[in-house]
């Protein structure tokens, strides 16, 4: 960092060099060269799955390399564990962070390490260094919270700082913006340029266009496990690196305008919702979707959309408050009965409560319809034979891509097994759609493929309603666009008259000019449920 | 029921209580430390069965209790080695390896016991340790102050090992390996050095909980233990993972004892009626998990072995 200019001067901080690793079945990377320079941000970019975050694996010590060599500085080096690494002055901020909730910002800014008071921990010293560091990087976090009850923006700035701290000259950061509101990733941005100002090399691991030009100085571009090409990300347009990033030429999404929404046929009127720890975490919501409508749900991860979605599919009993489909109260009935009047759920969590992993495409397929009298020989004895003929229906009309109709499914991409739950919910014709998070994690031809179901879905007199971290994804997808903050809708925009950014304020709290505030009877429900929840 | 209320039979009783409680104690604070890395050890019973067997040998043929005690915990110790390469090394299902060590332990210390031992000889029972100044003091003296060095060394390991969770790195290591072992993993911590550790230590703990109890009977017999080291296990939930918690659960159920045992030969309790009451403490046990169940969360990663990457 500014303390050491040998660095600064020096050639490559990393070099990676024919980088190969293989799990069972994959090629993870094959033959990937990697470089970077103090002082710069290395963009490493590629859909989910090309390779980005095994290649940062192995260079954190989490896997080892078949093949190729690592240099730090100039000098060869093998990297057997994290530990090793964080030696060799490389730090990583993770993904899913790796931080122990349990205890404070200071415990765990100086877990591992050595305390100046030999056994005792020294958390004094930690909490003023740490102030320091969030002082001058304008990370702003509190020495002695314990970290479970920081927002998600908060703890990725303790995982920062838990990096300064150790002195990192090499700073990964795996995908660290998908958690974050406009504003917190502006504030992360400039922490991150004053890092590299200081001599640190960065790589930040992305695959939102936009950022990846935004903030980096190189952009090495992955696909299928290869390098595709290493580029300078002044040189280069948003369409080239698309371009290469699918490897072919993809088409604008085509926003088509909506029909004129019909009768409501979702609405929710004052819901209470508590979460996980018994705290109020949905307060007094109330929404209206008509059919024809996409509504999308935007916000900051943690701002009660779970909740709010769990007890709209009957998963979460809700303290207070009305759930109607097409009239029919629905609010605290089990998931069997929200299903059977109408509703199609995809959940946020596609590998836990999507699908059953170890089950067959075919199995899969005929989940929630296991009663269909058309799949039974009689009451409780499935006809093998109409499961897999509607299952091959299914999939063809779908186009989900799957070895076979025995294919367990965990076996298939994230794209495809999400295209897999949508055929199945789409299949029991809902009137109420509700997606949480469509496209998470998925690749860009799927998830295209989705957004254009949800668009048919509308088109036929469906209500959808979609929650979404994915501002771009909302921003495109939904014909109106509620914010959700701290439990409550905040705010309400049409996606075609308002800005990323006015929208982003409304995700960090601020009801913003221009951005039209809750409105007519849902709000006035709405005041009338806080009043009762006081 | 008057004959209870008298100064000399509540403080008597109080003080057994405390006699009582510390043999849970001792094994319920190592399986803390154990369940705070993140390892369920179900074996404890089994274990304090072996460790007090061996402390009975040893005792019995050296007539000495301090070589007694030592071997005793050795024994812990070596379980714990056993129980932590099957836990962590081998990742077994938690549960279920306990469930054998139990087993093991149970069978183990009555064949030793029938082919080295035979007849049932009696080893001198613990002595009472006054503490200079503290055993003179009105009703406190003699229910806390006149106890065996065992008593006082349970009681002394409570401050001891909350200090050691909360006060020391290698303590914050020990938490943070139990909430999320990839983030200790991550900044270097091995996980499997911190589970070993704390798993020989839990074991030795059992170690001296069994004999501690073999000490305080003066005599071995088959199921010395009569499940008390699975009362600890359930002690470690009701104290909600707390050093002092679980000291507080371990009075609760040495009172409970010891007022049964004192009703019984006061005559309050008919003797038709003395199993019943034998199982009170249990009972009342499980009744106070049952009310405090899910009010604290227990560590996050417990009973999950700990896979790299995955």
């Amino acid at each position: 960092m500014a303390g050491t200019p040998e660095v600064a001067s020096a050639g490559p901080l990393l070099e990676m060099r024919g980088i190969t690793k293989r799990f069972p079945g994959v090629l993870a990377n094959d033959n990937v060269d990697f470089d970077v320079r103090p002082g710069e941000v290395h963009a490493l970019f590629g859909e989910n799955g090309a390779g980005k975050s095994t290649l940062m694996h192995v260079l954190y010590g989490i896997h080892q390399p078949d093949r190729g060599t690592i240099a730090l500085g100039g000098r060869p080096v093998r990297i057997p564990s994290p530990a090793a690494a964080i030696a060799m002055g490389i730090g990583m901020v993770h993904q899913h962070f790796m931080l122990v909730p349990t205890l404070t910002v200071a415990e765990n800014v100086s877990l591992g390490l050595k305390s100046s008071r030999g056994p005792l921990k020294d958390l004094s010293r930690v909490a003023a260094r740490v102030e320091e560091l969030s002082e001058s990087y304008g990370l702003r976090v509190h020495p002695s919270a314990k970290v479970w009850q920081l927002s998600v923006g908060e703890r990725q700035r303790v995982e920062i700082i838990k990096a300064l701290y150790r002195e990192s000259r090499l700073l990964v950061l795996d995908e660290p913006t998908a958690v974050l509101t406009p504003g917190e990733v502006d504030e992360l941005f400039a922490a991150l340029r004053k890092m590299a100002s200081e001599g640190c090399g960065l790589v930040f691991i992305s695959h939102k266009i936009r950022e990846v030009l935004g903030l980096s100085d190189r952009v090495t571009v992955l696909r299928a496990g290869r390098r595709v090409a290493t580029v300078q990300a002044g040189e280069v347009s948003g369409e080239q690196l698309a371009e290469m990033m699918v490897g072919r030429h993809i088409n604008r999404e085509d926003l088509t305008a909506s029909a004129v929404p019909g009768r409501a046929r979702l609405s929710v009127k004052g819901l209470v919702v508590r979460g996980d720890r018994g705290t109020e975490a949905v307060r007094g919501v109330s929404l209206e979707v008509r059919a024809g409508e996409i509504v999308g749900i935007a916000g900051v991860s943690g701002n009660g959309q779970r909740e709010l979605e769990e007890a709209i599919a009957g998963l979460r009993p809700p303290a207070q408050g009305s759930v109607l489909v097409d009239g029919a109260e629905l609010a605290g009935r089990p998931s069997g009965a929200v299903r059977r009047a109408g509703l199609g759920y995809v959940p946020e969590e596609r590998m836990r409560h999507g699908v059953v992993g170890e089950f067959s495409v075919a199995e899969n397929l005929m989940l929630a319809s296991s009663n269909d009298p058309a799949l039974l020989r009689r009451p409780g004895f499935l006809r093998r034979r109409a499961v897999r003929a509607r299952a091959r229906e299914l999939v063809a009309a779908f186009d989900v891509r799957t070895p076979s109709l025995a294919t367990p499914v965990r076996n298939l991409s994230g794209g495809n097994i999400q295209k897999l739950i949508v055929a199945r919910e789409l299949a029991a014709q809902p009137k109420v759609f509700l997606v949480a998070q469509p496209t998470r994690g998925i690749d860009v031809t799927a998830a295209r493929y989705i957004h254009e179901r949800l668009r048919a879905e509308a088109a036929k007199g469906t209500a959808v309603l979609i929650v979404s971290e994915d501002l771009d994804e909302v921003m495109t997808v939904s014909t109106r666009v509620l914010v959700m903050y701290e439990g409550r809708v905040i705010g309400e925009a049409d996606p075609r008259h308002t800005t990323r950014e006015a929208i982003g304020l409304m995700m960090a709290g601020v009801v913003a000019a221009g951005a039209e505030p809750a409105r007519g009877p849902g709000r006035e429900l709405e005041a009338a449920a806080d009043a009762e929840v006081v | 029921m008057s004959q209870f209320f008298t100064y000399a039979v509540i403080t008597a009783t109080i003080a057994s209580a405390v006699q009582y409680a510390a043999p849970f104690l001792l094994a319920a604070l190592g399986e803390t430390v154990g369940q705070r890395s993140g390892v369920l050890n179900l074996g404890v019973d089994g274990i304090m069965l072996l460790s007090a067997f061996s402390c009975y040998f040893v005792a019995l043929r050296t007539g000495s209790d301090l070589l007694g005690v030592v071997v005793g915990m050795l024994t812990g110790a070596v379980l714990g080695l056993l129980t932590a390469f099957m836990s962590v090394t081998l990742r077994a299902q938690q549960g279920i390896s306990g469930i054998g060590v139990y087993i093991l332990g149970l069978g183990l210390s009555d064949l030793l016991f029938v082919r080295f031992v035979g007849t049932p000889l009696p080893v001198s029972s613990l002595p009472n340790v006054s503490v200079p100044g503290l055993s003179r003091l009105p009703a406190l003296g003699p229910m806390f102050f006149q106890q065996n060095w065992l008593v006082y060394i349970a009681f002394l390991l409570v401050p001891a090992v909350a200090f050691f969770l909360y006060r020391t790195t290698y303590g914050t290591r020990v938490l943070a390996v139990g909430e999320n072992p990839a983030a200790a993993d991550s900044v270097g911590i091995s996980v499997t050095r911190t589970r070993y550790a704390t798993v020989v230590f839990g074991c030795t703990m059992a170690g001296l909980a069994g004999s501690t109890l073999l000490l305080l009977d003066g005599i071995f017999q088959e199921n010395l233990t009569q499940s008390a080291g699975f009362i600890a296990v359930a002690l470690v939930y009701f104290g909600a993972w707390r050093p002092f918690g679980v000291m507080t659960g371990s009075l609760l159920y040495g009172v409970v004892t010891a007022v049964v045992l004192q009703w019984k030969s006061l005559g309050i309790i008919p003797t038709s009626a003395a199993d019943l009451a034998a199982t009170a403490p249990a009972v009342i046990t499980v009744l106070a998990l049952v009310v405090l169940a899910g009010r604290f969360k227990q560590p996050s990663s417990l009973g999950k072995a700990y896979v790299r990457g995955a």
